[in-house]
């Protein structure tokens, strides 16, 4: 193995380290949220530094990467990927301390179930926890067809989240007084439909990486294989 | 347009092939890098194009090498007029033991240019083409050897240039070379291929991927792959060199 195969690799293990905590992340903030879990939410926050220092690193070491190795053709793909999949983990991991931190500083005990239930919140974050997980095994596996499949999981995503813009909108006419709160979980449905895009823009950036084959911008490519 | 075509070249030191069947087009006004590791046989498919090979006892060739659509292996070609054609400049500097003028205004000479005004401006203009000028106006008459390496590789290149050849064959011109006169050496390949095409061999996979329009990749005789920088140096069709140029040859 030469220098720069052992450069990767790190590269390579930093970044599942990160991925794996964000997975955590996502999966305490929904806990958090669904129980009102005020604590788990305060752990969700202060873990987050801890995936900041980890984009940092990514960063600076694919940077050393380029200007010291000066990777081509597979090498090269490989890190422009892991810089673009740095940043949309790190904002995976943003959504969840939002969520956390709406837990957090809420002066409420509990949350209206029948709100997170006409949210589908439980739901969502199902769908977007098992496109994390997918994304991040056709990762590891260096699988592009394992990263196509989670395409067509962004549709249905983006697709039920339009529709609850219409059921929140009633879910307000009936219950006036619970504005506030709907807003909330409003915002919520916005930053969970927006982990769906950055699982999507993984999936691209693993099929660049494995394939060659640049999907940006080409919904049909996308859906043809997902 | 087509500057070089070979077609089934093959070529043989005594019973050792050392090219085979090697088919490529080489286009005008290109930067043409030939890659691969060393003994691939890179540097004997440079000199077929100026049949420097032709010094090598028990060297036999087969197949058709043609420059501007006509074979340069014909019987009768006047192989004199090729290397005028076909300059080459070689890993080490080789000026000759005479000052910088002479040094240039060799090749004139040599091809029977007498005419001292017509020496004089083809000198002054070679060296502004090979970005030396600036460095050695007011020193021409001061011996060769008194320039540092980089600056008698960009006069072995002045040399080569003022006999107004079509085509440069470079064997490893910057390994010799600190990174600020290799930098120079690169920036002039850029500068006379509007003029001239230009054909390098070198082991340096990042100055290939910096000064060619295209890339042949060579291991073991053979040319295993052909096309443009950009291509090789991302997305490589052949498994054996993306081996080679990420570095996980062999």
């Amino acid at each position: 193995m030469n220098h720069l195969e052992n450069e990767i690799n790190k590269l390579k293990e930093e970044i599942s380290g990160m991925w794996t905590m964000v997975i955590s992340q996502l999966s305490n903030a929904r806990e958090a949220l669904m129980n009102f879990d005020k604590d788990l939410a305060a752990e969700v926050l202060f873990k987050e530094r801890m995936v900041d220092v980890y984009e940092l690193k990514i960063d600076k070491d694919s940077e050393s990467i380029l200007a010291l190795y000066q990777p081509v053709a597979s090498d090269l793909r490989f890190v422009l990927a892991v810089l673009k999949i740095n940043t949309n983990i790190e904002r995976i991991a943003d959504v969840a301390k939002g969520i956390a931190k709406f837990v957090a500083k809420s002066p409420k005990e509990t949350l209206n179930q029948e709100l997170l239930t006409a949210g589908r919140i439980e739901e969502l974050f199902a769908m977007l926890q098992s496109m994390l997980s997918e994304v991040f095994s056709a990762f590891e596996e260096e699988n592009p067809k394992l990263a196509f499949k989670v395409f067509a999981k962004d549709e249905l995503i983006d697709k039920i989240t339009r529709s609850l813009d219409d059921t929140l909108a009633d879910y307000i006419r009936k219950n006036p007084s619970e504005i506030h709160e709907t807003m909330q979980i409003f915002s919520i449905v916005r930053k969970l439909e927006r982990v769906g895009d950055h699982c999507s823009n993984i999936a691209e950036e693993i099929v660049f990486c494995t394939e060659a084959n640049v999907l940006k911008h080409s919904k049909k490519k996308k859906l043809k294989n997902s | 347009m087509l500057k070089i075509q070979t077609r089934d070249l093959n070529l043989f030191y005594g019973s050792f092939q050392a090219l085979k069947n090697i088919s490529m087009e080489i286009k005008a006004n290109k930067v043409t890098a030939l890659i691969g590791p060393s003994g691939c046989g890179k540097s004997t498919y440079l000199r077929v194009f100026n049949r420097m090979n032709d010094l090598i006892p028990n060297v036999k060739i087969q197949g058709d090498v043609m420059i501007d659509g006509e074979n340069i292996y014909r019987s009768g070609i006047n192989i004199d007029e090729l290397r005028m054609n076909v300059g080459m400049v070689f890993q080490k500097p080789n000026p000759f033991p005479k000052s910088i003028f002479e040094n240039v205004a060799y090749g004139l000479r040599v091809n029977g240019i007498h005419d001292k005004t017509e020496i004089e401006e083809s000198v002054v203009n070679s060296l502004k083409q090979a970005a030396l000028w600036t460095e050695v106006d007011g020193k021409l008459n001061k011996s060769a050897y008194e320039l540092s390496g980089g600056q008698q590789q960009r006069l072995c290149i002045a040399r080569a240039l003022a006999i107004k050849p079509s085509i440069i064959l470079m064997d490893e011109p910057a390994s010799a070379l600190d990174p600020i006169s290799t930098a120079k050496i690169e920036e002039l390949i850029h500068q006379l291929k509007s003029e001239i095409t230009i054909v390098i061999v070198t082991h340096n996979m990042q100055q290939a991927s910096r000064v060619s329009d295209y890339t042949g990749f060579f291991y073991l005789g053979e040319l295993i792959e052909f096309g443009k920088t950009t291509k090789i140096f991302t997305k490589p069709d052949n498994p054996h060199t993306e081996n080679y140029i990420t570095g996980r040859f062999g």
